[in-house]
């Protein structure tokens, strides 16, 4: 209801401003002439951002101080006796007089004064809300006065609406920055706040991870050795690297070097529907079908591969990365200069001769950098091996038994809770921290592999 | 060496080299068969298991509302005087009776006439009818209190085991301690489907109703759809001007200096960070800083927001970066500003190419599951969420719940369907991506 209020205030705030700022150019037109320095839409464009800027102050303001106002407010309706309250009972007697203000009633029905300051609350707020809304229409307005007052045909209106778009292009340029500010900024918070309860040599050198639960108590009370978690992470990267490189290059190679781009054209599509489907889906394929499928090989051969394992989880990511690598040394193959291949298919070189020895050694670097963008996705990779690695924290060597990896403990100490006090908690923003680092390192030096490869031959 | 020596020399090893091409385009289409083969095999297992959940037994019974169980007063009408706040109120009271009658009983009466010579008893006979009827049959009466003392046909869904027994997923061989359903309730569901008192139907409450934990065949996707709903819409308005607007100043208008080289290694680098970083962004920022409710579709859409923009932007980029500088040349050889260039004739070429990618940055972003994991979106919900700040959870994130229910013959074949109608979504999404670039690209 406020919401399309304010929506609705600021459309017409932005319509009427718009069409004041053009009409009054368009009517100063034939004194100059016929010849404003901007179009009608630039003065009407100018006017309307004139007269936006001020309303969103004055609301985005509001949208800071409602809270504390309208706890404030709470605060001198109590009696002197529920006033005096400290701590986390007040906060309890503010949280149910927000309650019961809402409509939604509280446990053990509401005492007097407690509906006459929900009463009051209300009429605050309704009255609070009017007086925001007409002080935004009211600078809004004022604003639009002064906007349309300086309006002449010399005005340069186009430049000046031009500049603000271009800060506000700016602006959304900055967003991605502030993006990994926030990643770097909020992981690196939380971590040091693990570290005070775990020191980082337990952390980074431990090999024994028993987190223990938090409800126990607060305080360490467990042990959060990531090297279990780290064998676990690399062991599952390692498997699917075995499955999707072999796979991954020979049908790139096949599909850049022998098929005929009729066959090209319709597998390659086929095959990057295997990027495109949720890992959550992977996931539950690992759970039904290749971890038995996967245990009862392993019984036939007289192997013992537990359903859930390493392996389930390694193979089925490896299925996922399949077109990644493909699609990836697909493009690189494709960038050696053909008068490469053509001058040893020249000296009597078998096709697939030149592949081996001239096409992909020159291509090698690009194939190194989409391998490390693979391995970094690799690890990263989280809903295949929370369903399908069997989440069992140990260093083992089997790739048979369940394992875990930084993800899954990522999920399994993160989920739901919302209390970031203790170490169990926040030992995922430690884990998050490694990870992010890890995949960083291995996208930084992909990319600087794979863009140099591209200088080479362009 | 003379020349003959040479020849027959490279004579010789030609059939061994021969062979080794021959080796090594197998390997190329064996590689090529595999992929395909895993694609083959993945959707496969996913129809062959879910397909069956979009049929589900449906019994139809003369259910007779009858007035010795049913024993209430008269719905009551609004009379002159009485405030809207009073009528309101009787109408409340009114709904609670109603709501306390024993409808099992008249569920129970009503299989009990379908099968008169059954030797179920009360709980066995109730067993097979999903527990969500005394509801559907609650919800009937409060509609129209003129039911009591009719015989009516009702469609009521069958219960999770029922259903399973009947489909055949149980093994009937199996002894009465690992039956899920009594024997005599074994019975008489077979005699029913016997019948045509039970009959498989299209499963439609799949995508009407909520989720469910005490009647989970009537569980459905409705609430899953609503919030992956709104968390696309907050998607598409956040990350496509966002993300065009940064593309086309990084391409068009900014200057080479530090400053954009580092907005570049980050995008580049951003659009490789594992999603579950973000979802520890979320968490830490949106969640526990801005004090963000838990489970909300609008903090979830920010999170995928993040995630999906520098998939916008690079395509963006991309696009921009095909655009022929012939275009730019002539605009602004006309005295347009490079503003007007850019925004007049630069951009509107290039919306078969952003449109593209927002709809594969929105198609990835419905298949995310992991960072909607840690801003509390796999709570359980059973309500269609009213708006994105509502308590809510998402399709994926629905798969992952079911796929851990505790009923794993039932829900199984339910994870699946999910699946399909999932990967259905994302299939048409792209779809429309691909129709619409072709067309809008003939026309340009």
């Amino acid at each position: 209801m406020n919401a399309t209020i304010v929506a609705g205030l600021l459309l017409a705030l932005i319509a009427v401003a718009y069409r004041a700022g053009w009409s009054r150019s368009v009517s100063l037109a034939p004194a100059a002439g016929g010849r404003l320095h901007s179009r009608p839409v630039y003065h009407g464009a100018l006017t309307a951002l004139w007269a936006l800027a001020p309303a969103l102050l004055v609301l985005s303001l509001w949208a800071l101080l409602a809270d504390p106002a309208s706890r404030a407010f709470i605060l001198a309706q109590l009696p002197p006796d529920v006033a005096a309250l400290d701590g986390p009972k007040l906060e309890e007697a503010v949280r149910r007089i927000r309650q019961i203000e809402s409509g939604l009633g509280v446990a053990g029905g509401a005492a007097p004064f407690e509906n006459a300051a929900a009463q009051a609350l209300a009429e605050f707020r309704t009255l609070a809300f009017a007086a925001v809304v007409a002080a935004a229409a009211g600078t809004g307005a004022l604003a639009l006065l002064a906007a349309r007052r300086r309006i002449t045909a010399r005005l340069r209106a186009r430049n000046e609406v031009e500049r603000i778009v271009g800060w506000l292009m700016i602006a959304c340029s900055v967003v991605a920055i502030l993006t990994t500010a926030g990643i770097v900024a909020s992981l690196l918070a939380e971590a040091v706040r693990f570290f005070t309860f775990v020191s980082p040599a337990d952390f980074f050198l431990g090999t024994v991870w028993r987190p223990g639960f938090s409800t126990t108590g607060h305080g360490a009370g467990g042990e959060y050795g990531l090297l279990p978690l780290l064998w676990g992470t690399l062991m599952v990267a390692a498997i699917a690297m075995l499955v999707a490189l072999p796979i991954g290059l020979m049908a790139a190679i096949y599909l850049s070097q022998y098929a005929r781009p009729k066959l090209r054209n319709a597998v390659k599509p086929a095959i990057e529907v295997l990027a495109g489907i949720p890992t959550i889906v992977y996931g539950f394929f690992a759970l039904v079908s290749v971890g038995p499928f996967l245990a009862s090989a392993g019984t036939v051969l007289g192997l013992p591969i537990r359903a859930t394992s390493a392996l389930t989880a390694g193979v089925v990511m490896g299925i996922m990365i399949i077109p990644f690598i493909s699609s990836l040394s697909d493009d690189i193959i494709r960038q050696v200069p053909k008068g490469l291949r053509d001058g040893s298919l020249g000296l009597g070189a078998t096709q697939s001769e030149t592949i081996r020895r001239v096409v992909l050694p020159a291509a090698l670097p690009g194939i190194v950098g989409a391998f490390l963008l693979a391995v970094s996705r690799a690890i990263g990779e989280t809903m295949i091996v929370v369903l399908a690695a069997g989440n069992s924290p140990f260093l083992r060597l089997n790739p048979g038994e369940p394992v875990s990896t930084v993800t899954v403990t990522i999920v399994n100490q993160l989920t739901g809770d919302t209390d970031f006090a203790s170490p169990q908690s926040l030992v995922a923003f430690a884990l998050g921290l490694t990870l992010f680092a890890m995949t960083l390192v291995l996208n930084v030096a992909a990319l600087y592999i794979v863009r140099r490869y591209r200088e080479q031959y362009e | 060496m003379n020349a003959q020596e040479r020849l027959s020399l490279i004579r010789a090893g030609l059939s061994a080299r021969h062979a080794r091409e021959k080796r090594f385009r197998l390997y190329g289409v064996a590689a090529i068969a595999a992929a395909l083969g895993f694609v083959a095999i993945l959707f496969g297992m996913i129809l062959v298991r879910g397909l069956p959940a979009f049929t589900q037994a449906t019994l139809s019974l003369d259910v007779a509302f009858d007035p010795a169980i049913l024993k209430v007063e008269d719905k009551p009408q609004r009379r002159e005087g009485q405030s809207p706040a009073e009528f309101r109120k009787a109408l409340l009271d009114w709904e609670r009776k109603v709501t306390m009658l024993n409808f099992n009983r008249i569920v129970e009466q009503a299989v009990r006439a379908a099968a008169p010579g059954t030797t179920a008893d009360a709980r066995q006979a109730l067993s097979i009818v999903e527990t969500n009827a005394r509801f559907q049959l609650r919800d009937m009466v409060v509609a129209d209190p003129g039911l009591i003392g009719r015989t009516v046909r009702v469609d009521m869904l069958a219960s999770a085991n029922a259903d399973n027994w009947l489909k055949g997923n149980i093994d009937r061989s199996l002894p009465d301690a690992q039956q899920q359903l009594s024997a005599p309730a074994r019975a008489l569901a077979d005699q029913l489907h016997a019948d045509g008192r039970i009959r498989f139907a299209f499963a439609w409450h799949i995508f009407t109703n909520v989720d469910s934990r005490s009647a989970p065949a009537a569980a459905g996707l409705a609430g899953a759809f609503v919030g992956s709903l709104y968390m696309m819409l907050v998607v598409i308005v956040l990350a496509v001007p966002i993300g065009v607007m940064s593309a086309v100043y990084l391409e068009e208008f900014a200057p080479k200096n530090r400053f954009t080289d580092l907005i570049e290694v980050n995008i580049n680098n951003l659009a490789a960070v594992p999603s579950i970083v973000f979802g520890l962004l979320g968490a830490a920022v949106f969640i526990n800083w801005f004090r963000l409710p838990l489970s909300a579709p609008l903090v979830g859409g920010l999170v995928l927001t993040l995630m999906t923009l520098p998939t916008v932007i690079i395509a963006t980029r991309s696009a921009l970066r095909a655009v022929p500088p012939s275009l730019r040349q002539a605009a602004l050889g006309l005295g347009a500003s490079r503003t007007q260039t850019v925004f007049h004739h630069v951009l509107p070429v290039t919306y078969p190419g952003i449109l593209t990618a927002t709809i594969i940055g929105v198609a990835q972003a419905l298949g995310e599951t992991a960072p909607l994991l840690l801003i509390g979106m796999n709570a359980f919900v059973a309500q269609v969420p009213a708006t994105p700040l509502d308590q809510s959870t998402a399709l994926p994130v629905q798969i992952y719940l079911w796929q851990g229910n505790e009923n794993r013959n039932f829900f199984e074949a339910r994870t699946s369907a999910a699946i399909i109608v999932l990967l259905a979504l994302m299939l048409t999404l792209n779809a429309i991506a691909i129709f619409l670039r072709t067309r809008l690209e003939k026309r340009a």
